[in-house]
Formats: C-alpha cells, structure tokens, sequence
C-alpha cells in the first residue's frame, strides 16, 4: 500500500490506534488539549517508545535508520524551535524560492535575526525549513495556530499543492471546524487516547 | 632541613579560627556553620585515619595493598561524582559511568607516570602512587562531575531543542552536538584555569607541602608540573570518556532523547 499505515500504535497512554492515510489524501485529527494528538505524532515519528507499527509505503519504521525516518516522515511541531542565531543557518540546503514565495517571504528571510521573529514568522518558516528535508509524509501539529487569516491560506494552499504533486498523505492537527471542512478528506477525533472517525 | 612538626596545641590554634568563622556564620544568618563544623571534624578524623593507614602501608610495602587502597579511593570518588549530579542517571549508570570513566582514565596516567616519569622501586611504592593517585582522583573527580552535572543539566533544559533536531532527521550526535562540546569543556575549565595562574596566583598545594617538608624548590617546581600534566590530561581524558558515554546514553538505540533515563538527584 503506497501511503502511511499505522498498526496498533501505543505510547504513553494512548491508543492502541490504527489508521491508513493513503498516498496523497489528507486527514485531519482534533481533540481537546490532552487527548494525546501531539503524543500520537510523536510515536509515529518514532520520538517516543511505542509498542505497534508504522509503515510508509510499506516499509516499517524499524526497518530505517531513524534519521532517515525522521527525514521522511516529516513532523511540524506545535512549536518550532531554533538555536542559530540567523534563520538561514537552521537550513542544510537553499530553501526552494517558490516554496519561499508561497509562504509569502522574499529572499531575505534567511538573514533574519530568529530574536525577532514573530510567532507567525516562526511557524511559517517551521514549514518552509521541514519541506526542505523533501519529506514523504506530513505529520503537521497545529501548523496554522498563530496565523492571521491571509497566511492560513497560504499555509493551506502550500500543502494542498505540496500532497497532490508528491503525493503524501498528511495528518493534520486542528482545533478550526471550518478548516477542517477546508481540507480534509476524512476526520478524526482523539477521545481518551483512541481515535473515533468523526 | 628538618620539618618542624606540629604539635596538637598548633593544630588547635587553627581550629579556633574554624570555630571563629562558624560563630560569624551563625551571626550572620548564613546557615553553613553545620556544614562547616561538620566538614571541618571530617577532615580531621579522615586525615588522622589516613595517617595510620599511610604508617601501615610505607612499613608493609605490597602490591595488595595498594589495590585496596586505590579501589577505595576510586569507590569513594565515584560515589562522590554521582551525589553531585542535579539529575543522575537511573541505575547501575549513575554510579557506573563516572567511575568506570575515572578508571580509565586516572589508572592509565598514574599508571604511566609511576614507570616510565618517576620509575619508583618498586613501581607501586607507596610514597608515590598514594599521592599521586589521590591528587589525580580529587581533580578528575571535579572534571568528570562538573562535565556530566552541565551536560545533564542542559539536555533537561534544552529537550525541545535536542527533539527538534531529531524531527529533522539530524543524528544523536549532532542533535547533542553542542551540548556535549559545552559539557566537555566545563570540566576543562578548572584544570586549564590552575594551569594558567599557577606560580603567580596560586602556589600549588602539593608543591608547599614539599617545600615546606624541607625539599629543595626545583625538585618541588619539577614535582608540581609533573602533577599538573598528568591531572590535565587524567581529568580531559576521563571527562571526554564520561561526558560522551553519558551523552549516548541520552538516547536509545532508535536515537530517541530518553530524559526519564535520569531522575532527581541530591543537592
């Protein structure tokens, strides 16, 4: 199965969960603060111990290299995090300029100082430097939280285009009703650690 | 020259200024008269207990014996570097890797400096293996107990960072990359510091002694720089080992950062 399968996923607490999002589909996960969504994602890009098994397009997760996997996988956390004191340094690789373009930067961007980021500049470059790594899945936790209106857009649209030309499924953590109408092909909710189609 | 030794009445001149200073703590409000007194009355008896120890060992000289001794003092060092680790961690670990790593590390210098440097007969007389392994032991202690408490201490704090890295695909290695290079070189600091004043500062105690024991100057400045490489290079060595074992144990064989490897330590 081309895709992301997820096979009785457990990890502090949750689940078991099972999911299959399949090549290019888009499935969005909602649940009160708690409920274990971020948790969840964090298993399956295998940052926490788990018992159950994840599978993108038929390899198991154990099978490769962490690094790789982590590569691959592509995790968006709720917070990104930089260290560097420029934005460019956090990149290994040049940033593709229409990839910049459609989050609504120029060029200039990687010399910023990350000091002076606003949250939304933050969560914004989160992305651009995470689909730099050319992931095959997207696993996104909250992507849009501190975005005004025209860059949710953005945002939405980036991914849109991003899952249809490579054909990745995404997970998308969302709390936003209209946006989850917006963009997803199916929706679940996490209640007490397991997911129920909603 | 003759030593001049030193009567019991001399020694309690200078504990009454000890005494002085606790009753100006307590004055003050500061707190750390117990602790004070407390220290002060452990070095006395361990002092005292070590002298008869010494007696003992010079008049027996054996290989035995020195072993003990040697695995006492790495015993106690080791338990030491772990009680002062903020978070330590779990396990045989906690223990394990500072002494494994002040093993290795202090055995091997002393080791080298007591049959190729100094060449005693026999090479494990008494006169100078216990000194030097116990001047070895005190640095290399601090080395390897400031590295880890740093490295430990910052990966707690800078987890989201380290995870970060990890959902970017970097490796353990680079993911921790500069938190170990930071921890490594906080152990670094003391020695390289000591090193730098060393005769203009500060008069290294083992020196004094020695020439207060009535050595000639140069013989003791020969000593003293003798000590001062081989505690460099026990104290790198040995913190280089522990910090970078303790850094990988951070992680799991699938390079997840495993915080609750560690736990809440003493002071």
């Amino acid at each position: 199965m081309q895709g992301l399968r997820i096979e009785a996923l457990e990890s502090n607490g949750i689940g078991p969960c099972s999911l299959e999002v399949a090549a290019g589909e888009c499935v969005c996960v909602s649940g009160a603060s708690g409920a274990g969504k971020s948790l969840m994602l964090r298993a399956i890009a295998d940052l926490d111990p788990h018992h159950g098994k994840v599978f993108l397009n038929d390899l198991e997760c154990n099978t490769m290299n962490p690094g790789t996997w982590r590569r691959k996988v592509g995790l968006l956390p709720a917070e990104s995090q930089w260290w560097h004191e420029t934005v460019g340094e956090h990149f290994r690789d040049e940033p593709d300029s229409s990839i910049l373009v459609a989050l609504g930067f120029e060029g200039d961007v990687l010399a910023y100082q990350v000091m002076r980021l606003s949250s939304g500049e933050r969560q914004r470059l989160g992305l651009l430097r995470l689909l730099c790594n050319q992931p095959r899945t997207l696993l996104l936790d909250e992507p849009t939280s501190s975005l005004d209106a025209e860059n949710i857009r953005r945002v939405e649209r980036l991914i849109e285009d991003y899952r249809t030309q490579y054909q990745t499924p995404v997970i998308w953590v969302s709390h936003d009703q209209q946006q989850i109408a917006r963009i997803s092909d199916r929706h679940y909710r996490i209640v007490d650690g397991k997911l129920e189609e909603a | 020259m003759d030593l001049i030794s030193l009567s019991a009445f001399d020694l309690s001149l200078a504990a009454i200024l000890v005494l002085l200073l606790a009753g100006i703590s307590s004055w003050m409000g500061l707190g750390v008269e117990r602790s004070l007194l407390v220290a002060a009355a452990r070095t006395v008896v361990q002092l005292l207990l070590i002298g008869l120890v010494l007696k003992a060992v010079f008049t027996n000289i054996h290989l035995v014996w020195m072993t003990i001794i040697a695995l006492v003092m790495l015993l106690v060092a080791g338990r030491e570097v772990m009680v002062r680790q903020h978070r330590r961690f779990k396990g045989i670990w906690g223990f394990g890797l500072g002494t494994t790593s002040m093993f290795i590390s202090t055995f091997t210098v002393t080791l080298l400096s007591l049959t190729v440097v100094i060449n005693a007969h026999p090479w494990y007389a008494p006169q100078y293996a216990i000194p030097l392994l116990g001047m070895m032991f005190g640095n290399t202690m601090n080395g390897i107990a400031l590295g880890l408490d740093r490295l430990t201490q910052t990966a707690w704090q800078s987890r989201t960072i380290i995870e970060g890295r990890l959902m970017l695909g970097y490796n353990w290695r680079e993911a921790i990359g500069d938190i170990h290079r930071d921890s490594v070189r906080a152990g670094l600091i003391p020695i390289i510091n000591a090193m730098a004043v060393a005769g203009i500062v500060s008069l290294p105690g083992m020196m004094t002694g020695q020439i207060l024991a009535g050595a000639r100057p140069m013989d003791a400045v020969n000593y003293q720089i003798l000590i001062m490489f081989m505690i460099a290079a026990g104290t790198g060595f040995g913190t280089v080992v522990a910090v970078t074992f303790g850094a990988r144990r951070l992680f799991d064989h699938r390079e997840r950062l495993r915080l609750d490897r560690l736990a809440k330590g003493g002071q």
